[in-house]
């Protein structure tokens, strides 16, 4: 086999765990728009809200250090222990799902009933909220995270494929954390849809997804399901975080992450979780396959523009995109 | 009652105006997703003067005045943050940012202030007769690309003709500034110079890397910033490219940049405008500013790389406000008198160690001809097990013989765009 086309697999390999990676962002919006038809722009704002949270916990800082240190000039940073990953993580999650109680109960329990646009732009000034909350609770510093993630290309693999395309040809990468983040994404899929198959709670969601005021008419509680609702995505967007900022460290930018899953939403629909896989996944080997053939003749830089341009032509032939709910329109 | 709470307020403002009479704006970004540069220089920027107040009662006896402006790093911010500062009677603009810069200089120019971009915004802004009142000194964006080629030519025996490079540039304005320069560097030098540019933020760069490894450049120069720049430390580490032949230019070269990526990042160069040591003046600063309470931020940032950039920063302030004052022969001075202080600005080895931080950048003068000093830099190397830069090599001399005809060409360029005559004030 030819060297261009080894790495043309290796292209495709890599562009679908980085699909992986969006569809992880992407599932949160759906979860969240799926059973209460919020598009909720502060999904990118979260992974990182998460993301600092699990990051201050593990190192023992002190929230809202900086502010209390402002106002009572004292000089406080660190409790001085540190905390396990798992149960830091654990910690977190528990800290998402108050940030899932207090959003519902100050914020979206009133707007039951409004406009779209409304609730979207709550979400709009609840991005912006908690990118300051999460600023003044642990500071604005780019954070090291740590769990134990693995890191860089795997050897392995590289090894086992080094002689199938000549001495031009140096073996497929795959990094080793695109290869946890497929896994996490794969087991995270699964028991999304194990829960919602299988669990009361989730028949519940279920219902509520489909009609909410007919669950409501057979005793579902809506404030209860909203609150699982963006608890689920809080873990999701917790998930997000860490893959994503492991990447980078975790800082202010993670919450960008949310332009990543905009194509993909548009591609896989807002309303359906396979959707969301399968979108990330296009999105992915699309936008990197395109950067590899078609990038260097038209100067490069071309991921992010492609992956809307395909998006696009998505919605041209099926504006509710691949998984998405037929829309109906009785006359 | 109302009468006395009044005159008392009117009293206290004029006291205040009057005993804080040079005014120097920061406009700062400490929130966002630029904060983790932005608030080290910031907090450089502003212990300086702090300390300037607290030891010598600030400079010729007039206390200095810092007027702190959020950006955010975001162009229109800043152009606001400007807007309503600049009738405080400010001095001089730091914007610290490329497309502030841009947006400032015809701005700056009428209102008559002057802008100091240092080692960023618009290059050609070192052609003095044409941008009157904007001042790059000690270097910037192709004086770096320079340095970088000839550190590379120092590393090859003066020989780079059979040496590949590739630029990993954020794709805007400010990552394709070097292209010109490298690509002149290249046809002089004989190397060869391939191209990659990153989508802003950079989060994602997974194509660019896996060409990267399939071409196997000799060397890789990046013109990153933000989380471009630790999301390419890491996917450089990932392929194994060697970290000694990874250099970033000057804004790819703090310690937040190369942290994330933990010990896989040891050995990563990048350049650097001023030199990174533990000087006196930083002991000065911890215990007359910090200590005393005074500080911009908690301390946690002094010493930095980006810390002691600021400090620098604003240390060539007080130095030209210092001979603005002298020029004049007065203490209380104006926006155009800092000009002539800046324009005729001397910075020196003996200067620089009076002020406790000897060698921390390169000797320069500025003149009506010349605003960019002497566009040197150095390289500094990341030692991931003590988690400092060091320095690598002295104060590297750019190529001015490619570097002043493109400068010259673009002042030209511009100056016949805005219908400006070049010449001296």
């Amino acid at each position: 086999m030819s060297a261009d086309f080894l790495y043309g697999i290796e292209v495709l390999i890599n562009g679908l765990m980085a699909g992986v990676l969006y569809a992880l962002v992407a599932l949160g919006f759906v979860l969240i728009f799926k059973a209460s038809g919020i598009f909720n722009y502060a999904q990118g704002v979260m992974a990182l809200f998460a993301a600092l949270t699990l990051v201050g916990v593990m190192e023992g800082q002190i929230p809202f250090s900086h502010l209390i240190n402002a106002i009572f000039g004292t000089d406080l940073h660190y409790f001085g222990w540190t905390v396990p990953a798992l149960l830091a993580i654990l910690v977190t999650l528990a800290v998402m799902v108050l940030f899932a109680w207090v959003v519902h109960t100050f914020v979206f329990r009133h707007l039951v009933g409004q406009e779209p646009i409304i609730l979207f732009m709550a979400t709009i000034g609840l991005a912006y909220f908690l990118e300051g909350v999460g600023d003044l609770m642990w500071g604005s510093d780019i954070k090291t995270l740590d769990i134990g993630l693995p890191q860089g290309g795997s050897m392995f693999v590289e090894d086992l494929t080094v002689g199938l395309g000549g001495e031009d040809f140096y073996g497929f990468f795959i990094d080793k954390l695109d290869m946890v983040a497929t896994v996490v994404a794969a087991v995270l899929v699964i028991a999304l849809i194990a829960f919602a198959q299988y669990t009361k709670q989730g028949r519940a969601m279920r219902a509520v997804a489909d009609d909410h005021q007919a669950a409501l008419s057979v005793g579902i509680s809506l404030n209860f399901i909203w609150v699982l609702v963006w608890s689920l995505a809080g873990l999701v967007a917790l998930v997000a975080g860490v893959m994503w900022g492991a990447k980078s460290g975790v800082q202010f930018s993670l919450s960008l992450i949310a332009l990543k899953a905009l194509p993909v939403l548009m591609l896989g629909g807002f309303t359906s979780i396979p959707g969301a896989i399968v979108g990330g996944l296009i999105i992915g080997v699309g936008e990197k396959l395109f950067e590899y053939s078609i990038g260097p003749l038209i100067g490069g830089a071309t991921e992010t523009w492609f992956a809307y341009v395909l998006a696009l032509i998505f919605l041209v032939f099926r504006p509710q995109g691949l998984f998405g709910e037929k829309i109906i329109e009785r006359v | 009652m109302k009468r006395t709470f009044t005159a008392a307020a009117v009293a206290a403002l004029m006291t205040g105006s009057a005993s804080a009479d040079l005014v120097i704006p920061d406009l700062s970004y400490r929130t966002g997703p630029y904060a983790a540069g932005g608030i080290p220089f910031s907090d450089g920027y502003q212990d300086y003067f702090a300390l300037l107040n607290a030891r010598d009662g600030g400079i010729g006896g007039e206390e200095i005045r810092v007027v702190e402006c959020e950006t955010g790093y975001n162009t229109e911010k800043g152009v606001e943050c400007y807007e309503s500062t600049k009738g405080e009677g400010a001095l001089v603009y730091q914007p610290l940012s490329t497309g502030i810069t841009y947006q400032l200089i015809p701005k700056a120019t009428a209102d008559g202030i002057p802008l100091h971009t240092m080692g960023y915004g618009r290059t050609s802004a070192a052609d003095g007769e044409v941008f009157n009142w904007t001042f790059n000194y000690p270097a910037n964006y192709w004086d770096a690309a320079s340095v970088a080629v000839n550190y590379l030519l120092d590393e090859n025996g003066d020989d780079l003709s059979e040496t590949s490079v590739a630029l990993v540039y954020h794709d805007s304005a400010y990552g394709a500034e070097p292209i010109r320069t490298l690509e002149e560097l290249s046809a002089k030098h004989g190397f060869d110079l391939s191209l990659f540019p990153v989508t802003p933020p950079g989060q994602e760069q997974k194509s660019t890397w896996l060409q990267i490894r399939r071409e196997r450049p000799d060397y890789v120069v990046m013109w990153g910033w933000g989380v471009m720049n630790q999301v390419a430390i890491q996917e450089a580490a990932n392929i194994n490219f060697p970290m000694e032949n990874f250099i970033g230019n000057w804004w790819a070269g703090a310690e937040h940049d190369v942290t994330p990526a933990g010990a896989a990042a040891d050995g990563y160069k990048a350049l650097n405008m001023n030199r990174i040591q533990d000087y006196p003046v930083l002991g000065e600063i911890q215990t007359q500013v910090i200590d005393a309470g005074m500080g911009a931020g908690d301390g946690t940032n002094v010493g930095k790389v980006l810390y002691v950039r600021g400090m620098y920063a604003a240390m060539l302030a007080a130095e030209a406000i210092a001979n603005a004052q002298e020029i004049h022969g007065v203490s209380d001075i104006t926006a155009a008198q800092m000009r002539d202080g800046m324009e005729q600005l001397e910075i020196t080895e003996a200067r620089m160690e009076e002020l406790g931080m000897a060698g921390v950048g390169p000797s320069f003068s500025v003149s009506c001809e010349n605003h960019g000093g002497s566009g040197e830099g150095l390289v500094q190397q990341w030692n991931a097990s003590d988690g400092v830069f060091e320095p690598l090599t002295d104060f590297i001399t750019p190529d001015d013989a490619v570097i002043d005809p493109l400068v010259e060409a673009d002042a030209a360029a511009f100056a016949e765009e805005n219908g400006i005559s070049p010449g001296c004030l």
